[in-house]
């Protein structure tokens, strides 16, 4: 006997993911899920980010990786707070996991939260975690093809940032090709050029993102 | 390689509905997978044969009907599938789409005793 469901399999997750953008929006939150594939540079961009904003908005991290707490003491050093989620082996963070990591934040002093994403182009497109903006980190050493290779990734974001230009003189990378083959995945996304070790590109995209929270 | 959360989300709500029927035992599940979501099949049915020893559903197969990806093009309206390498529109050449299907992910039905 054939029994109808019709369900979403990642329809807990997307409950939850309600329930943390609820949360963030009634501490006047604005979250952004920031995912990228291992050494794009997520952990420098969010570095670069506090930097640049920490005058103007109070931000919060919550780091996400398998294991280690190695980002989370990186960013605690630039003296916001910060909340380490360890997957255990899972390849993405989970909507329960946001949940749980807001509970230990100061929910009351943040305007902005960076969510820095396990380092991987495939999981974490899939699950939402109540965020208001997703932004991807590409690198310039992970080559041009990547919009090709992921584009379920490259399609769900809302800004691109391209990391580490200073390498372009001795890299082979196509920035025109790049562009092109992102717009046509995603012709929504912004797209911005920036290397974290030189501070070029920074301003425009902290523009942007401080304009994406007045908007919100 | 988040096919273990998918698939014990799957298998919650396959067993959630085998219990609301009553069935003694679950034979097959469908699925209905886009292929943009980049879920392999193999481990899929890999995870689940763990996670249904000793319950009803033990020894369920999973069958999986693929969703290619398709795109309507907002330039003329023409809906395609997407190549790999290719989303432009192959009757405009437009490059702006809304992608339409290809990001399906749910259980469809299961088939029980």
């Amino acid at each position: 006997m054939e029994i109808k469901i019709l369900k979403d399999i990642l329809g807990a997750n997307e409950q939850i993911a309600q329930k943390n953008h609820e949360l963030l929006v009634s501490n006047k939150i604005f979250a952004v899920n920031i995912m990228a594939s291992p050494g794009a540079g997520k952990t420098s961009v969010v570095i670069q980010t506090i930097l640049a904003l920490k005058n103007k908005v109070r931000i919060g991290v919550i780091e996400g990786d398998i294991a280690s707490s190695i980002d989370a003491e990186t960013v605690a050093k630039e003296g916001v707070p910060v909340v380490q989620i360890n997957t255990g082996g899972e390849c993405h963070l989970e909507a329960n996991q946001l949940l749980n990591a807001l509970n230990n934040l100061p929910l009351a002093e943040i305007d902005l939260l960076l969510i820095e994403n396990v380092g991987n182009l495939v999981c974490p497109a899939e699950f939402n975690l109540g965020e208001h903006r997703k932004v991807l980190i590409a690198s310039v050493p992970e080559g041009d093809d990547k919009p090709f290779k992921y584009p379920l990734m490259f399609n769900t974001v809302d800004a691109v940032v391209l990391n580490k230009i200073d390498l372009l003189p001795y890299v082979k990378f196509n920035v025109v090709g790049f562009t092109k083959t992102v717009k046509n995945i995603n012709s929504k996304a912004e797209i911005f050029k920036v290397s974290c070790t030189t501070g070029e590109g920074i301003p425009a995209w902290t523009k942007w993102l401080t304009d994406q929270i007045k908007r919100r | 390689m988040h096919e273990l959360a998918i698939t014990q989300n799957m298998f919650d709500i396959v067993l959630k509905k085998a219990e609301q029927v009553h069935a003694k035992k679950v034979t097959k599940i469908n699925l209905v997978i886009g292929e943009m979501t980049g879920v392999v099949s193999d481990s899929v049915q890999f995870y689940l044969d763990f996670m249904t020893k000793d319950t009803i559903a033990e020894g369920a197969v999973v069958s999986i009907k693929m969703v290619p990806a398709q795109a309507r093009c907002r330039n003329c309206n023409r809906t395609f599938e997407m190549q790999e390498y290719d989303w432009t529109c192959p009757n405009c050449q437009g490059n702006i789409i809304d992608v339409i299907a290809g990001k399906e992910l749910f259980v469809e039905s299961i088939e029980v005793d």
